[in-house]
This record gives C-alpha cells, sequence and structure tokens, in this order.
C-alpha cells in the first residue's frame, strides 16, 4: 500500500471557513475536492501538504448545475458523475456529456469534481479543453471577495492555475447561445486512460455561416487555451470539410506536444488536427439539427 | 480420438444453470472457493494480523546502475517508532547479503557494492506501523555515483558497455547464458536449398517480444514469524510454490526444513509473478529473527510493478524456408533475451530458455534451428512470468507471426496454409526437429471448427468490401501448441528439485473426504477441480471434500503451481491416488458382499458384484467399514486413505485456433478487437466453466499484451511503467464477448486423459490479435509491427514509420 507523508486534516463546514483556513495556513494548505488528483499524488510522495482542507461537506454551497438565462452555472464541487447525467446540460452543451463518458471511469467520475480538475490544471485533464472551448470564465473567492476571469486568464500553464495562496474556485460559468452547439472527441489508449490528445469545438451559426467558433486542445502543448487564429479562420465561414481540414491544420501547426509513451509527437499533433475536424464536424451539425 | 462437439448456442445464466450441473464428477458446477471470494471473504497475506506484528518497508535505488558510496541511517533509526534499519553491509556480516535465484545466479538482498537496477533494494527498515516504516525511508541517506547503465539489450554485448556483473568472478562481458536446440547445419541446408530453389522462398523478420508484467491484483508479500522458543519459522507469504520455497530456505539459510512452515493463503493473482523468491520475504525472515517479533512486508503498486519478475523481453529474428506453393519446410531464429540485472528465470535448470524449443509450433518441418544468447541489462531481474508456459509465449509468438509473414509474401490465405502444414493425427506421438514428444494431437478439426464458429469465408468476404470502400478490418489467425506439464523428473528440476508432486487422500469415517495437493491455487479453481477429480474416480460428491493446500505442513511435497502444470502433474496424483482408495475399498467392498475381490465392478460411487447388481455397498458404506468395528479381509489396515508422488512420463501439448476480427479507425489509428474466436483442445476436461474462464481470463491478458502493455524505461533506465495509469491492462471495454468453443483429443499419458488450460489463451491469443491488425493495414503494405500496438504504434506504422519498441 502507498502512504502518503504525514499531514493535518480539517473539514470545511462552509466556504467562507475553507477560505478561512486557506488564508491562515498559507501555501502548504490544500483544498481536496474528489482527492483523485491529489491523492494519488500524495501517496507517490509527489505532493506533501502540510494541511488538507475537505471541502467535501460543502455541497450545499458548491454542487450545483444551474441553467439561469444565457448563462450555466456549475459549482466547483460538481462531481464528474453530474456533468456526464445532467440531462439538461447535454442539452446547451453537449461537449460536457461527450467528455465524460471518456474521462477516467465510473469511481473516479463518482467523486472527481470539476473544480478540483481546473485547479489541477494537468495539461492532459479533459474539461480544461471543454472550459476553453465553450469560452467559460472561473469564478474566484477569497477573504476580500470574488474575482471573475476567463479560462484564458485562469490557465498559468501546466499545473499552475490563477488561484492564488487564500483562494478558491468557486464556480464556473458558461454563456448560452442560440443556433450554437458542441462536442468532443479524444483518443486514449483504453478506457479510463488519460488522453493521447483530444479537442472539443464549440460553434454559433449565424444562417449558414459560423458567426463564433471555438477549439479547445488537450494533451498536445502547453498554453493551447482559445487558439484565436482557429477562431478567426472560422468566422463568417460557410462549414465545408475544405473548411475544418484548414481549421485543423491550424490546430496542428499550434501544437507542440511531447513524446510519451502514449504517443509519439507526429501522432499527437497529427490527432490535433484529426480531432479538430471530427469535433467541428460534429458540433456543426448538432448546431443546425443535422445530427 | 478427437471429439468435436457441435457448438451450441446455449450460454450459461443464473437462470438455466447451464453452469451449475451438480455433476457427481467432472462436469460444469460452480467453483466451491467463490463464496468466500464474492463476499470479500477470502484471507490475504496482508489479512494476517499477529499480536505485536511490526511492519517493513524497504528503501529501492533511485538509478539504475551506480556504486554505493555511503548510506547514513542514524536519522532513520532516530525516528521513534523505528525498530531497525538494516543495509547491505549488515546482511553481509551475517552473509545474507546476496541469495540464489532459481537460475543459479546470485541476486542481491540488499546492494552491497552498486545497484544493478533502478528500484533494487537497498536498505530496510522495520517499525511499529507501515506509516512510519514508510516515513523513515526518507531518512536514509544513501550516497550514489552513477553509472552508465545498459538499457538498450543490443548494447548490451557491445565491447564498451559497461559490465553489470562485476560482482560474479572473471565476469568481463554482460553475457548470461548461450542456448541452441535443433540442428544447424541440417537447417542451414535446407534455407540454402529453398533459396537457391526456383520453386523455394525464404522469409525474414525482426520481432520483438516486449517486456511485460503479469500484475496480478494482489501484490507480493509476507508476515515472518520467528517462534522464540522453538526456532520455527511460519511464513505466510504470496507464493505459487510454498514447498520449493521452504526446501531453498531451508538450504540457503541453513534453518532445518522441519522448522519451517509456510503457508500461501488465499492468492490475488500470480502468473508466475510469485514464483520466484523475493528480497522482501529474507528481509522479512531476517527482521523477525533479529527483532523476535512477527514482520509484515507488503509490496505497493509500483514496487510489484518496477521490481518483481517480469515476462518476455526477447528480441528475434525469425526465418522461414518453404515452398512457393506454401509448404513450410524449415524454421530458424536468433534470439537477444534481455534477463535483467540477476538471471532470476524460474524454469527447469536443463532448460535456461524455457520450453521455448517449441517454436516450431503445430506444423511439420524438415527442420529447425534456434540460437539464442541470454544477456544482463539494468533493468529488474524476473523472466519467467505472466502465463507464459515457460517461454512458449514468445515461441509460439515466433513461429504464429512468421507464418503469417511467409503467407503475405505468398499472398496465401493464412488459414488455408496452417492447414496445408499441420502435423497430421496419424503422426502422433510426433517428434519435433528440436526433439519434443508432442503426446497427441488433431489440428485440422479444430481449426475448422474456429473457421466455422467464425464464418471465416463471408468475414474475408465483408473484408474484402470494407478495403474497397478505405474501411480497415482485419482477421487474424493463430494455431498454437503448448507443452505444458512441468515435468518428467528424468531431466527436469528446479534448482536440484525434481519437478514431481504430491497428493494424499483420505476418507473419513462417514464418506466425506480430504485430499492434500502440494500444487497451490492462485485463482484457477483447484478447489473444486481436485475435488471434482476425486469424486469422478471414487463417486463421492465433490462438495463432500475439502481440498487443502498451500500450507507445507499439511500437504505432501511438490513444485507447485505455474507453468500449466497443476492438472497435468497434481491432477494426474489426484486421479491415482483416488484410484489406489478404490482399490482398497474394492477389496474391504469383496469382504462385505462376500464376493471376490475380481468379482467386484466399481461404477459411479457404488461397487457391486458382477451379474448381480442387487449386491452392492457404496463408497460411503465401505469408509465406514473401513473404520468401524467388525473384521476387515485378512491381511487390510483399517482406515481409507492413501499418497502418491506423480512423476509424469512426458508433457502434456494442448492446442488451440483462435481467430480475431479487428478494425481499426483510419484517421486516428484506434483498434478495435470487434470478435474473438477460441477453439482450445485441452484433452478431456474437468470442468468446462472453469476452463471457459480461464480462456477468459488468458484472452483479456493477449489483448492486455498485443495493445497496450509494455514495461518500459528512458534511457537512463528509468522505469516509465511504474503504475497503473502508466502499465496498461484492458477493462471490460477493452475485450469482445468472447466465442469459445472446444474440441476433446485425450492425452494418452495422463490417467484422466487431461492436458493444462491455464495459458492456451495467455499463449495463443497475442499472435491472432497482432496478425489481425497487420492483415487490416495490408492496404498500407505492412507485414509487421511490434507490440504494443497501441494508436501510435499503428499510426507511425501506416506512415511507414515503424520502430521497434525498444
Ligand atoms: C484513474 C484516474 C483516471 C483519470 N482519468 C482522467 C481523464 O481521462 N481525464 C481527466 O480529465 N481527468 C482524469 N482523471 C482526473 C480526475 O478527473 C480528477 O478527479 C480531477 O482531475 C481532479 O478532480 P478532484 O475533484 O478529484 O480534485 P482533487 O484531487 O481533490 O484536487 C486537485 C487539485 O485541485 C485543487 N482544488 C480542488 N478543488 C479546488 C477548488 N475548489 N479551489 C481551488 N483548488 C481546488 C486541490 O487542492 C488539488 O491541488 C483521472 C483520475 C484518476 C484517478
Amino acid at each position: 500500500m502507498q502512504v502518503p507523508a504525514p499531514f493535518e486534516y480539517e473539514r470545511a463546514t462552509s466556504v467562507d471557513h475553507a477560505i478561512a483556513l486557506m488564508e491562515r495556513l498559507g501555501s502548504e494548505a490544500r483544498i481536496v475536492a474528489g482527492g483523485h488528483s491529489l491523492l494519488p499524488m500524495m501517496k507517490l510522495r509527489l505532493a506533501t501538504p502540510e494541511y488538507l482542507i475537505d471541502i467535501n461537506d460543502l455541497s450545499a454551497e458548491l454542487e450545483y448545475i444551474r441553467i439561469e438565462g444565457d448563462e450555466v452555472r456549475i459549482g466547483a464541487l460538481t462531481r464528474h458523475r453530474q456533468l456526464l447525467e445532467s440531462d439538461e446540460l447535454a442539452a446547451v452543451l453537449p461537449i460536457f456529456r461527450d467528455a465524460e463518458k471518456v474521462i477516467a471511469d465510473p469511481i473516479v467520475r463518482n467523486r472527481g469534481t470539476l473544480g478540483g480538475s481546473l485547479c489541477q490544471a494537468d495539461p492532459s485533464e479533459d474539461l480544461s479543453a471543454v472550459c476553453d472551448a465553450v469560452g467559460a470564465s472561473c469564478v474566484i473567492r477569497s477573504t476580500t471577495g470574488e474575482r471573475v476571469v476567463s479560462m484564458h486568464d485562469f490557465h498559468r500553464g501546466p499545473y499552475e492555475t490563477a488561484v492564488g495562496d487564500g483562494e478558491m474556485l468557486t464556480e464556473v460559468r458558461v454563456p448560452i447561445r442560440p443556433n450554437s452547439s458542441s462536442a468532443y472527441h479524444k483518443v486514449e489508449r483504453r478506457a479510463g486512460d488519460w488522453a493521447v490528445a483530444s479537442a472539443g469545438a464549440a460553434v454559433t451559426m449565424d444562417g449558414d455561416v459560423i458567426a463564433d467558433g471555438r477549439v479547445g486542445l488537450c494533451a498536445v502543448g502547453p498554453n493551447l487555451t482559445n487558439v484565436e487564429p482557429i477562431s478567426a479562420a472560422l468566422r463568417g465561414q460557410a462549414p465545408s470539410e475544405e473548411l475544418y481540414a484548414r481549421v485543423g491544420q491550424i490546430a496542428a501547426d499550434n501544437a507542440s506536444p511531447s513524446a510519451d509513451t502514449r504517443g509519439t509527437a507526429a501522432y499527437k499533433t497529427h490527432l490535433a488536427k484529426e480531432l479538430t475536424i471530427r469535433s467541428l464536424r460534429k458540433a456543426v451539425a448538432r448546431a443546425t439539427g443535422q445530427d | 480420438m478427437t471429439v468435436v462437439e457441435e457448438s451450441t448456442n446455449a450460454v450459461p445464466t443464473p437462470d438455466n444453470n447451464l453452469n451449475d450441473q451438480k455433476p457427481a464428477g467432472f462436469g460444469r458446477m460452480l467453483r466451491k472457493e467463490d463464496p468466500r471470494f464474492v463476499r470479500g471473504m477470502g484471507q490475504y497475506c496482508d489479512d494476517v494480523e499477529l499480536p505485536g506484528m511490526l511492519h517493513l518497508a524497504i528503501l529501492r535505488s533511485p538509478y539504475a546502475h551506480a556504486r554505493i558510496v555511503s548510506i547514513d541511517k542514524t536519522a532513520a533509526e532516530a525516528h521513534p517508532k523505528v525498530k531497525a534499519v538494516i543495509t547491505g553491509e549488515d546482511l553481509a556480516a551475517s552473509n545474507l547479503a546476496w541469495m540464489p535465484t532459481l537460475s543459479n545466479d546470485v541476486q542481491a538482498v540488499l546492494a552491497t557494492d552498486k545497484v544493478r537496477f533502478q528500484h533494487q533494494e537497498v536498505a530496510f527498515v522495520v517499525a511499529e506501523d507501515r506509516y512510519s516504516a514508510r516515513d523513515a525511508l526518507e531518512l536514509i541517506d544513501v550516497e550514489y555515483d552513477p553509472l552508465p547503465a545498459v538499457i538498450d539489450v543490443r548494447k548490451a554485448l557491445a565491447p564498451d558497455a559497461p559490465i553489470i556483473r562485476d560482482d560474479l568472478d572473471g565476469k568481463t562481458n554482460n553475457h548470461c547464458f548461450e542456448w541452441e536446440a535443433g540442428d544447424k547445419a541440417a537447417t542451414d541446408a535446407v534455407f540454402a536449398d529453398a533459396d537457391a530453389a526456383e520453386d523455394g522462398i525464404v522469409v525474414t523478420e525482426d520481432i520483438v517480444y516486449p517486456r511485460v508484467h503479469p500484475a496480478p491484483m494482489e501484490t507480493c508479500g509476507c508476515v515472518a514469524d520467528v517462534e522464540r522458543v522453538s526456532g520455527k519459522l511460519t511464513l505466510w507469504c504470496t507464493t505459487q510454490a510454498p514447498h520449493a520455497h521452504r526446501t531453498v530456505y531451508a538450504l540457503v539459510a541453513g534453518l532445518p526444513e522441519h522448522k519451517i512452515r509456510i503457508i500461501a493463503p488465499d492468492i490475488g493473482g500470480g502468473f508466475g509473478n510469485k514464483v520466484p523468491i523475493y528480497p522482501g520475504y529474507v528481509c522479512a525472515i531476517v527482521a523477525s529473527l533479529v527483532i523476535g517479533k512477527p514482520v509484515k512486508w507488503m509490496e505497493d503498486r509500483t514496487e510489484n510493478l518496477v521490481s518483481t519478475g517480469f515476462a518476455r523481453d526477447y528480441v528475434m529474428r525469425g526465418e522461414i524456408a518453404a515452398t512457393r506453393d506454401g509448404k513450410i519446410r524449415a524454421i530458424r531464429t536468433e534470439v537477444l533475451a534481455d534477463h535483467g540485472a540477476f538471471n532470476g528465470t524460474a524454469a527447469p535448470v536443463k532448460y535456461p530458455a524455457g520450453f521455448f524449443g517449441v517454436f516450431t509450433g503445430s506444423y511439420d518441418l524438415e527442420a529447425a534451428y534456434a540460437h539464442m544468447d541470454a544477456v544482463y541489462t539494468n533493468k529488474a531481474p524476473g523472466g519467467v512470468a505472466y502465463a507464459c508456459s515457460f517461454r512458449i509465449t514468445e515461441a509460439v509468438y515466433l513461429v504464429e507471426r512468421m507464418v503469417d509473414v511467409l503467407a503475405h509474401d505468398l499472398d496465401m490465405d493464412p488459414a488455408e496454409l496452417r492447414l496445408k502444414n499441420f502435423i497430421q493425427p496419424d503422426q502422433f506421438p510426433y517428434e519435433s526437429k528440436t526433439g519434443w514428444i508432442y503426446d497427441s494431437g488433431d489440428y485440422e478439426p479444430a481449426m475448422r471448427k474456429a473457421m466455422a464458429m467464425a464464418g471465416y469465408d463471408e468475414l474475408r468476404r465483408e473484408q474484402a468490401e470494407k478495403r474497397e470502400r478505405g474501411e480497415l478490418m482485419g482477421i487474424g489467425i493463430s494455431f498454437f501448441t503448448e507443452a505444458v506439464g512441468a515435468g518428467p523428473r528424468k531431466d527436469m528440476d528446479i534448482l536440484g528439485l525434481g519437478m514431481a508432486d504430491g497428493c494424499e487422500l483420505r476418507v473419513h469415517p462417514t464418506g466425506k473426504a480430504v485430499v492434500r495437493l502440494s500444487v497451490k491455487t492462485q485463482g484457477q479453481g483447484h478447489e473444486t477441480t481436485f475435488a471434482q477429480i476425486i469424486a469422478e474416480e471414487i463417486g463421492i460428491p465433490p462438495e463432500d471434500i475439502d481440498v487443502v493446500h498451500g500450507d507445507t505442513d499439511n500437504t505432501p511435497f511438490g513444485l507447485g503451481t505455474y507453468g500449466s502444470r497443476s492438472t497435468p502433474v497434481s491432477g494426474a496424483a489426484a486421479a491415482l491416488v483416488a484410484r489406489k482408495v478404490r482399490d482398497k475399498a474394492q477389496i474391504i467392498a469383496s469382504g462385505m458382499l462376500e464376493a471376490s475381490v475380481a468379482d467386484i465392478e466399481y461404477e459411479a460411487g457404488a461397487f457391486r458384484v458382477k451379474g448381480d447388481p442387487e449386491k452392492s455397498v457404496t463408497i460411503q458404506d465401505i469408509a465406514m467399514k473401513a473404520h468401524g468395528a467388525g473384521d476387515l479381509p485378512d491381511g487390510l489396515e483399517g482406515g481409507l486413505e492413501a499418497q502418491i508422488c506423480y512423476n509424469p512420463e512426458n508433457l502434456t501439448y494442448p492446442f488451440g485456433a483462435y481467430i480475431c476480427v479487428v478494425d481499426i479507425d483510419p484517421g486516428t489509428a484506434e483498434v478495435t478487437v470487434r470478435r474473438f474466436i477460441a477453439v482450445d483442445d485441452c484433452g478431456t476436461q474437468i470442468n468446462p466453466m472453469i476452463i471457459e474462464g480461464q480462456v477468459h481470463g488468458g484472452l483479456a491478458d493477449g489483448v492486455g499484451m498485443a495493445l497496450m502493455e509494455m514495461i518500459a524505461f528512458d534511457e537512463d533506465g528509468n522505469c516509465v511503467s511504474g503504475t497503473l495509469m502508466d502499465y496498461l491492462i484492458p477493462t471490460a471495454m477493452e475485450v469482445p464477448d468472447w466465442e469459445t468453443g472446444h474440441t476433446v483429443t485425450p492425452s494418452p499419458h495422463h490417467p484422466i486423459g487431461a492436458k493444462g488450460i491455464g495459458e492456451s489463451a495467455t499463449v495463443g491469443s497475442p499472435p491472432a490479435i497482432v496478425n489481425a491488425v497487420i492483415d487490416a493495414l495490408k492496404p498500407y503494405g505492412v507485414r509487421h509491427a511490434d507490440m504494443p500496438l497501441t494508436p501510435s504504434r499503428v499510426w507511425e506504422t501506416m506512415q511507414g514509420n515503424h520502430t521497434p519498441p525498444i
């Protein structure tokens, strides 16, 4: 049995309590949500926090999916399983269900959370790519108040986010636009494996042309949030296989994956293209009612 | 005689109870051991808790190759919960720093001079709880002087390669052993002939069987308890071979053998990983001896993957000489075998390459030759593990891959090519060109049955249509023959211990019985199968027979369970010991029925007077008589029991025909195993449900090895497969519904005609899957690609960039 180094543990009774503890304990303290990223790292002694602040009792404050007007608000403690099973969410943002079907396994999905996934900021982590594609923003809270940052600003690089000491992520907000849809494609070596590469796309149609489109990529290199040339290439264009191929090529050109046991750099770059094409094709089909 | 039954579509379900036919002997019955497993009430090593028990943790090397400059353990010793910190130097003081391996090499228990693979054992801590033991490891300060490491096996014999085993006297290179089989001159002559002849063809391919790991769900571990007064050691241990381990401890540590008791409790999967003696076991024994308290050592997942018995790691060049119309004439191979830092292979002494010699497969050849160089590298030791039937996995992969290479070059259907070359039924017993005597076989019916189940011709038509549309579908075949049930003591032993197996059967007065085995189940279902063997012979129902195994104080000597040997060897012992009891029962029956012994006949639990079926007694009546009041026939002792030690006359040769259908996504190169048809022939079937279970598990193993599993290293020798997120094993999502079938060709020399089945599917399935993938890639001109066929490796192959995995 792998065992973590010694640490102290406290269960937060409210978000305010959690933030107060974080502020007092400083950089040696870590929030534990689903624990499916943090605990494996602690067991391998790759992470050795001195304090763990458990937020699992804060469902009332942090575990929800609410559709309010032109926005979906998702609490940071919302579990993968809820993102997978919510019909309401799937109706407006099918990309979440697409992605959740291929994230980890049911055991991990029962506990792992949206907040934990984004804060872990693993370059192979799927929900960051999803949130990139749909243009989400993140609500970060501290004792001094709340700030809202775009995904672009949230991501500071692999394993780094805008969440500072004494702060926590409380909510993710995603805009809902009419005539829009989204899709996600992932290649993994086996069910439950992290992505070799994946791509998510979201499009908003204006009649026969794409008014707005975004692609989020995962596991093909750092800082691939909001690949602006992709959005530029899609804007105002009529969807076609030729367009998808051109955009897929931009995704590939912007990818800088490293080779590992999951795949060669060339293969991952190829996937950036292939999966971008597939996601766009699907998102457009959905947005235009052809799926 | 081979029996080919019609396939039925009847699938056992809880409703139709097809799996629970309550047989009086052979037949489908639910496993007797399962009620405790499905309720979570198995008793595994880690469940053993003894009063005052301490916990041991091992410090491992971060380097693949480094000199140990110094070890400072003072801080660890100062930890309040630590009882002892022991280094290699401490062990050396009592001559225990090194131990023999199962291949007559030596292995460091704790490193003294150098570390020779990453994660090698360097020191251990014993503490009051397992958390403190782990914490204290971080307080041990080891200074290393890193050395260049040998990671690529192909460079191990280079003149400038660093010497790994400088502990061995006069060792000036990394050569471990050389081995050959077959007739080189005769084989070379056939190749030369085929090369020169107009109608001849020679095909060559480089084939790698990568390093994989058995990865049992339960990791290895033990609890050692040395009783202070009597000095008796009790070792609860995850071992597939408790008796062999006990004798080795006695010979090596000088402990008297009767003062060692090894108990192998329930085992959560072995697959060969639990055959070797690991340094951790020795450390725990030493710790208990020194401290006088019971000591538990349980590996964690990473330790299991990075330091215990791996499997395979053969780099092979295969060659086939044939005629252009598809008659295979000869096979030749040159192998480079990576044995890691110590030769820890578990194989019979005279078989350092295991049973790789059966690489001639199921085909009637003119000649065959294999040559092997085994080398040391800076990787974990081990070698024979993972349900490999002593390297038959590598052998079968080589020949079945090569036959497909030949089919490719001849543009011939791979099924037709195999059918054309099979050893024919009237040739059995068949002596192969490498000297193996195949006991029985009838290959064509098995092959035809698999093809019928698959709808082979229809599949080929579907494939042709799909190719037209640019879709990638592949059909892969493998036909394997195994040699299992080691083995005849005239030439098979491990460290001098003959590979025979004992068995004891005792029938209680009320007609219930206990049978004691030398082998040890790790999930194979011995508690059911062996009860059924006894039941078939003497008519006591299986549920009335207790099967005792895995405790050296309570079972007869024998070499354990691996290499599919339990049914071929121990199963034969069980049948014969039951017959001994039956013979005695017949004498008692003759007294009870007042007839001569010769006039008594036995059938299904009852002993009758010939021609007078009314006069009969049951085995239960006899059991009471044997222990009860009143006289027995003259000269007969009371009681109803017997014992035996069975020495197999030959190995058994199970075989099978496997067909795999895959689809490949041309855009992402992902492989989906759509169908898998497995027709197995393991001779007489004892419990067909258990046989199917063994086949299902092995097929899943095959999907793992073919598509995703590999123990990989970076160029510095860091193992990059140390977690189950990195070392992938397949899940239910990656495997299809298995389609199994069988033929029955009994073994002529086994008392009940049974052959081993434990490893058939692991051995036979990887080539079928790989052949299917390569068949699918035919439009890309692909003739070979190495495992694991991950999407990336398949895609690179499609681009013409195939590279071997190491
Ligand atoms: C076997 C396995 C397979 C997996 N496969 C995938 C996969 O295919 N794709 C994928 O995307 N992920 C995968 N994961 C990761 C999984 O999705 C995790 O659940 C997720 O990454 C982290 O969520 P968590 O709630 O478990 O976070 P935790 O482990 O609890 O926390 C992760 C990090 O986030 C911080 N944190 C958590 N919540 C907050 C918050 N509200 N505010 C600030 N900081 C916070 C923690 O302090 C910690 O640093 C897998 C995990 C496992 C164990």
